[in-house]
């Protein structure tokens, strides 16, 4: 009989916590949506944030309440925006595929470099001596703190020069974030003529910078037939919803900054 | 109250869970690569060994006192693991914050020996209830303190220059045997 007791203590303190815990989860359960978790097991989970909310998480939570639109999803594309559509009931307005795209074509060759940088590996440790090596103190540096900030590896450093691969590219928008100079921006996938510079100095000066600089002459503007292109601070600017595609701006050029 | 000072300086430092008993050593080596995860991790063991204390030292004082004490371990172990379940449900129910800034710590406490050793020592020691609580509370702090300490002794190691074979994990032991040691100092204070 030595053991019944024990045995009986240990039994009913086990069931007291059992119950108690089975009472505790169902009077105290939060209501998960549903809907919630069906519209996160759509998204692919890169946890980018390109979005604009806290991962992948934060965007099902804000679908589901019906403050997002379901077209936010850079890497998922138009087929998670239409499954996302199809479970909030809603119908889907196709957003425009955007790319990174780094307007500099100073590297490797055009750009003049002021001094020979030999420290560490990084865009932005090189902009803190002087503006960084080069004498254009708009130009990529060229370390590719952009190619590290992609979460989707689709940047890579050729010969100093950051390529974005247009396959990989989701536009998250990490890369824009990373650049010290802010040389990227997301542009149209299928932008048909882009600005490959980003110096606003005078034109004297960008001359003596880089071979392929933009110096704003103005050729560009005056040879466009829809005014989609200006020249603003010194450095041409497109406006992507006029623009036809035409290219006779990039023709005009002299100095191949159009590309 | 100068008992109760007492009881927690010791806490803090003379009887550290970490430093000087040797308890929760795995979420001391496992947290604590970041101080904002391992203060988290703190609050939710301090937490928990507050309340532990105080259902655990009732039940063996009225329950299986003085016949059944052999079945301390087990009995303390069976509600600790619930009283764990039970204030994850009730922080997820009624303090959401809390119970995100926690995240996976509150259900890894459920095996923390350093809960159960707290719970232990308060009866080996025979402190009375009141005692028991604070003795909790300074245990729970020392861990805090430990913690963070180690966390910024993790955070030198990230840029110190290891040599090749003792990058990792082999570092990071012995220098947890060295802050153990440096808390070897305070043996003596307070009796």
């Amino acid at each position: 009989m030595d053991i019944l007791l024990p045995v009986i203590i240990v039994a009913v303190i086990g069931l007291i916590a059992g119950v108690g815990l089975a009472l505790a989860s169902k009077f105290m359960a939060v209501p998960v949506d549903e809907k919630q978790e069906k519209l996160r097991a759509c998204l692919p989970g890169a946890n980018c944030g390109a979005c604009g909310f806290s991962g992948c998480d934060g965007y099902a939570e804000a679908l589901a309440k019906g403050e997002a639109e379901p077209n936010k999803c850079a890497p998922g594309g138009s087929t998670t925006a239409e499954q996302l559509a199809e479970i909030l009931g809603v119908s889907v307005t196709e957003s425009e595929p955007m790319i990174a795209f780094i307007a500099c074509n100073g590297r490797p060759d055009n750009a003049v470099e002021k001094y020979t940088y030999t420290g560490m590996e990084s865009c932005t440790a090189a902009s803190i001596l002087h503006g960084g090596p080069l004498t254009c103190q708009f130009g990529c540096i060229g370390f590719g703190d952009c190619a590290k900030a992609c979460p989707f590896g689709a940047i890579t450093v050729e010969n100093g020069r950051p390529v974005v691969c247009k396959d990989l590219c989701m536009a998250c928008g990490a890369c824009v974030k990373a650049c010290p100079k802010a040389l990227i921006s997301l542009v149209p996938k299928n932008a048909p003529i882009k600005v490959a510079c980003s110096n606003k100095q005078k034109g004297a000066a960008v001359v003596k910078a880089c071979k392929a600089s933009c110096i704003a002459c103005g050729m560009c503007e005056r040879t466009c037939p829809n005014g989609a292109i200006k020249v603003v601070d010194n450095c041409a600017v497109i406006d992507y919803s006029i623009c036809t595609g035409c290219g006779q701006c990039k023709d005009a050029c002299k100095r191949g900054a159009l590309i | 109250m100068k008992m109760i000072f007492a009881i927690i300086l010791a806490g803090l430092l003379t009887n550290n869970m970490v430093l000087a008993k040797f308890l929760g050593i795995c979420p001391f080596l496992g947290v604590s690569k970041k101080v904002n995860t391992a203060v988290s991790m703190s609050i939710a063991v301090t937490l928990v060994m507050v309340v532990a204390t105080a259902v655990t030292w009732p039940i063996y004082t009225y329950l299986l006192y003085p016949n059944f004490t052999y079945l301390e371990t087990i009995v303390f172990i069976l509600v600790i693991a619930a009283i764990v379940q039970l204030i994850e449900i009730f922080l997820k129910r009624f303090i959401p914050p809390i119970y995100k800034a926690l995240g996976i710590y509150l259900p890894l406490i459920t095996t923390n020996c350093a809960v159960l050793g707290i719970t232990m020592l308060n009866i080996t020691n025979q402190m009375n209830f009141v005692h028991s609580l604070f003795n909790a509370l300074g245990a729970g702090l020392g861990f805090m303190l430990a913690m963070v300490l180690f966390a910024g002794v993790r955070g030198k190691l990230e840029t110190a220059d290891i040599p090749e074979f003792l990058k990792g994990l082999p570092i990071t032991l012995i220098a947890a045997s060295l802050v153990s040691l440096s808390f070897l100092g305070f043996a003596g204070i307070g009796g």
